[in-house]
C-alpha cells in the first residue's frame, strides 16, 4: 500500500526527492552549486566554535554525574571498606576485584572493620559507571564522584588499585554533591530489588 | 657584472627563499586553522599563542621520526624524489616580480631575481618538470599505491598543463610580452587582466589547483583510495619535504595568479598617494603579499568545501571542458584584439 | 671565460649521461639519464644565447615527452628476466649493423667541413622577439600550417577520447 502523503512520517524538513532528471545547462556548469557550497562553508567560518578547551574549561556536568570511584575513610581516617564483595557481585561489568584480609592488632587505626580489602582493583576499561557498587555498599565505603578517568597509553594503567581509589587522609574527597535527596531516597527505596 | 650586483642578487634570492619557506611553514598552520574554523573547531592553539609555534613543533616531530626506506626501493631515486620536488617548487620564485625597484644611493634595485624575457615560458618549464619528483619518488618506493599515485600525478599534470598554457597564451596575446615584469607593469591601478580575461582566469585557477595536487584534484595522494599515494613509503623529513613543497607550490601558484590576473604589486590610486618611490615599492610588495594571502585562503576554502573528483571525471574535465574552453578563449581574445585594438 | 667552464661542465655531464642512457641496466634509469641529457642540451642553448629554444626544449622534451616515456616504462614493468634472448647470430648481425652505422657517421663527419660559427654572443636570433619576427614574417605559411596541424592533432586527441 502506498502511504498517503498526509500520513507520511517526516524525519527532516530538509529532505529532498532524488530524481534522475537531466540537468539544465546552468546546473551542468556546476559553478552555481560550487559557489553555494563555498558560501555554506564560509558561513561556518564565522560561526561560534563548539570546542571546549578541556583541562582549563570543563563542560558542566549534572549533579548526579557518575565518574571515578572513591573509597572513603571514616572520620578517624580508617578505611571503611570491609571487603564484603557486594560491590563486585553487583557489578554488571565485573570490573571489581578484591582480596580480603584480617585486620591485625596493630592495624586498628587503619581499618574500621575486622576484615578489610588488602587488594581492591577496578578495571576502568570494563567499568560502565552505572553506580550499582555505590548502591550495593552496606558500609558506605565506595562512592562515585564527578571526577573523570584520564586517558592512558597503556591498558594496564586503567586497572586502578587502592593507591588511586582510597581517598588521601589529608585531602578527603567531597561526595556530598552527588548525594542529592533524590539519590538518597532512591538508595532507601525498598521497592528496588537491591535494597530488599 | 660587478661584485655588488652579484651580491645583491644573491641576497635577494636568499630573502625570497627564506620568505617562501616561512610563508609555506605558516601556510601549514593556516591550513589547519582554516580547516578548524570551517568545521566550527578552533584548530591547533596549544603550541604558542594561537598555535604560532605549531609549524616548529611539526618540523621537530618530522625530524624525530624514524628514517625508513623500503628494502626493495631504488635507493638513489628514493632520495632524489623529495629533493627534486622541493627544488622545483622553489625554482619558479625566481621570475616573479615581488615589487617595483628600490632606490638606494641612486641605484635602482629591482625586486625580481631574474627579469628574463621568457618569464612565462620559464614558469611553464618549471611546472612541467615538477612532476618528476612525484614520479621518481612514487616509482622508487616499489609500492603499488605509490606507483598508482605517481602514474596519476603524471597523467593529471600533463593533462592540465595544456589548458593552463592555453589560458596564459591569452595573457601573452593581450600584453605582447612573455616577461612577467612587463605583464604586471601593464596592469596599473585597477586595470587588472581579470576584467578582460575572466574565462582565462577561471581556467588558469582550476589548472593551478590541479598542478598543485590540491583538493579537489588531490588524486595522486588521495588518502581514501591510495593510502598516501606517491608518498606512501616516505617517512620523517623526506615526507616533510613532499608535504612542505605542496605549500610552497601553493604560495608560488597564488603569486602567479595575482601577478598574471590581479595586477601583482599594483593597487588603485597608486599615484595619488604622493609617496616616495621606496615607500610605494614596499607598499606594493605588501599589497602583493595580501593578494597572495587571499589566494592561499581560496586554495584552503576550496579544499574544505569540494569533494574529490573521480579519476575519469578528472580526465574528462581536463580534456573535454577546460582545454576546449581555453582554446575558445584564445580564439575569442584574438578576435576581440583584432577588432578593438586597431 | 666563465662560459667556457660552463660549456666544459655541461658537455661532460651531457656525454656522461648520454653514455649512461645506453649502459644503465634499468630502463627507468636510462629514461632519467636521457632527461638529464636534455637538460644539459638546454644549458648549451642558453650558452648560445637561444633562451627561447632552451625553454621550449625543456618544456617539450623534458616536461612532456620524457614524462610520457617514464609513464610507459613504469607501467611496462620491464625486468631483466623479461629480455628477449640474444642468439650468437643476432649478436653478430647487431655488431655488423651498428659498425656500419658508425662507419657512415664517421665518413659523413670526415667529409663535413666544420664551419666556424661567429661568436655566439653576437647572434640574437634565439631571443623571443627576433624568433617571433622571423617566424611571423619570413616563414609565416609553414608556421601557420604546422600550427593547424598541431591544433588538429589536439582536437583529434579530444575526439578520440569521446565515446562512440
Amino acid at each position: 500500500m502506498i502511504p498517503n502523503s498526509k500520513n507520511k512520517i517526516v524525519l527532516t524538513k530538509r529532505s529532498k526527492v532524488v530524481s534522475n532528471k537531466t540537468m539544465t545547462w546552468i546546473e551542468r556548469l556546476y559553478l552555481p552549486a560550487i559557489f553555494q557550497g563555498m558560501a555554506i562553508t564560509l558561513s561556518h567560518f564565522f560561526k561560534k566554535e563548539v570546542t571546549i578547551q578541556y583541562p582549563e574549561v570543563q563542560r558542566p556536568v549534572s549533579d548526579i554525574y557518575r565518574g571515578l570511584h572513591v573509597l572513603k575513610r571514616d572520620d578517624q581516617g580508617r578505611e571503611r571498606c570491609t571487603a564484603c564483595g557486594l560491590c563486585a557481585l553487583s557489578c554488571p561489568a565485573e570490573a571489581i576485584t578484591m582480596i580480603a584480609a584480617e585486620r591485625k592488632e596493630d592495624e586498628m587505626h587503619l581499618y574500621r572493620e575486622e576484615k578489610y580489602a588488602s587488594l581492591y582493583e577496578i578495571n576502568m576499561l570494563r567499568c560502565i559507571f552505572c553506580g550499582n557498587c555505590e548502591t550495593a555498599c552496606p558500609k558506605e565505603a565506595i562512592f562515585l564522584t564527578e571526577r573523570f578517568v584520564p586517558s592512558q597509553t597503556k591498558r594496564d594503567k586503567f586497572i586502578y588499585g587502592k593507591d588511586v581509589l582510597v581517598e588521601p587522609k589529608d585531602a578527603p574527597i567531597d561526595i556530598s554533591k552527588r548525594q542529592t535527596p533524590e539519590v538518597l531516597a532512591f538508595k532507601k527505596d525498598k521497592t528496588q530489588s537491591h535494597n530488599k | 657584472m660587478d661584485i655588488q650586483f652579484v651580491l645583491y642578487k644573491l641576497a635577494l634570492a636568499g630573502i625570497i627563499l627564506l620568505v617562501s619557506l616561512v610563508i609555506a611553514m605558516y601556510a601549514t598552520l593556516a591550513e589547519r586553522k582554516v580547516a578548524g574554523f570551517f568545521q566550527d573547531r578552533l584548530g591547533p592553539n596549544r603550541a604558542g599563542t594561537f598555535g604560532l609555534l605549531q609549524p616548529v613543533a611539526d618540523g621537530v616531530k618530522l625530524f624525530m621520526k624514524e628514517e625508513f626506506m623500503p628494502a626493495t626501493a631504488d635507493k638513489f631515486l628514493y632520495l632524489l624524489g623529495p629533493c627534486l620536488t622541493m627544488l622545483v617548487a622553489l625554482l619558479s620564485s625566481a621570475v616573479i616580480p615581488w615589487g617595483k625597484s628600490i632606490n638606494i644611493g641612486g641605484v635602482d634595485y629591482s625586486l625580481q631575481v631574474a627579469d628574463i624575457n621568457i618569464g612565462v615560458l620559464y614558469v611553464f618549464a618549471v611546472v612541467s618538470i615538477g612532476v618528476y619528483g612525484v614520479m621518481i619518488g612514487g616509482w622508487a618506493s616499489n609500492n603499488k599505491y605509490a606507483l598508482m599515485g605517481a602514474v596519476r600525478a603524471a597523467s593529471q599534470m600533463i593533462s592540465y598543463e595544456l589548458a593552463m598554457s592555453m589560458s596564459i597564451v591569452t595573457i601573452v596575446m593581450t600584453t605582447g610580452s612573455l616577461s612577467l615584469n612587463e605583464i604586471v607593469a601593464q596592469q596599473p591601478g585597477i586595470h587588472w587582466n581579470v576584467w578582460t580575461q575572466p574565462i582565462g582566469f577561471l581556467v588558469f585557477t582550476i589548472c593551478v589547483f590541479a598542478e598543485c595536487n590540491r583538493a579537489p584534484f588531490d588524486l595522486p595522494e588521495c588518502e581514501t583510495e591510495l593510502i598516501g599515494g606517491y608518498h606512501t613509503e616516505y617517512s620523517s623529513m623526506k615526507l616533510g619535504f613532499y608535504l612542505f613543497s605542496e605549500y610552497i607550490n601553493m604560495f608560488i601558484a597564488s603569486a602567479m595568479i595575482s601577478s598574471l590576473y590581479f595586477g601583482g604589486y599594483n593597487f588603485p590610486f597608486i599615484n595619488d598617494l604622493g609617496l616616495s618611490q621606496n615607500v610605494l615599492t614596499l607598499l606594493g610588495t605588501g599589497i602583493f603579499f595580501c593578494k597572495i594571502g587571499v589566494f592561499i585562503f581560496l586554495f584552503m576554502w576550496i579544499r574544505w568545501t569540494l569533494p574529490r573528483f573521480r579519476y575519469d571525471q578528472l580526465m574528462r574535465f581536463g580534456w573535454k571542458t577546460l582545454l576546449p574552453l581555453a582554446i575558445a578563449n584564445v580564439i575569442l581574445t584574438g578576435f576581440f584584439h583584432l577588432l578593438f585594438k586597431n | 671565460m666563465f662560459s667556457i667552464y660552463l660549456f666544459i661542465f655541461l658537455s661532460v655531464v651531457a656525454l656522461f649521461s648520454a653514455l649512461k642512457v645506453l649502459l644503465s641496466k634499468k630502463p627507468i634509469h636510462s629514461v632519467l639519464y636521457m632527461t638529464l641529457t636534455f637538460f644539459t642540451l638546454a644549458g648549451h642553448y642558453i650558452l648560445l644565447n637561444a633562451q627561447f629554444l632552451a625553454v621550449v626544449h625543456v618544456i617539450v622534451y623534458a616536461g612532456a615527452i620524457m614524462v610520457l616515456f617514464l609513464f610507459t616504462m613504469m607501467l611496462l614493468n620491464l625486468n631483466l628476466e623479461g629480455e628477449f634472448s640474444k642468439s650468437t647470430l643476432m649478436k653478430i648481425v647487431a655488431v655488423i649493423a651498428g659498425g656500419l652505422l658508425f662507419l657512415v657517421l664517421i665518413a659523413s663527419l670526415k667529409s663535413f667541413d666544420v664551419a666556424t660559427v661567429g661568436t655566439p654572443e653576437l647572434t640574437q636570433i634565439g631571443l623571443v622577439k627576433n624568433l617571433g619576427n622571423i617566424l611571423y614574417k619570413d616563414y609565416l605559411l609553414p608556421f601557420e600550417l604546422s600550427s593547424i596541424l598541431f591544433l588538429s592533432a589536439m582536437v583529434g586527441a579530444v575526439m578520440l577520447g569521446k565515446k562512440d
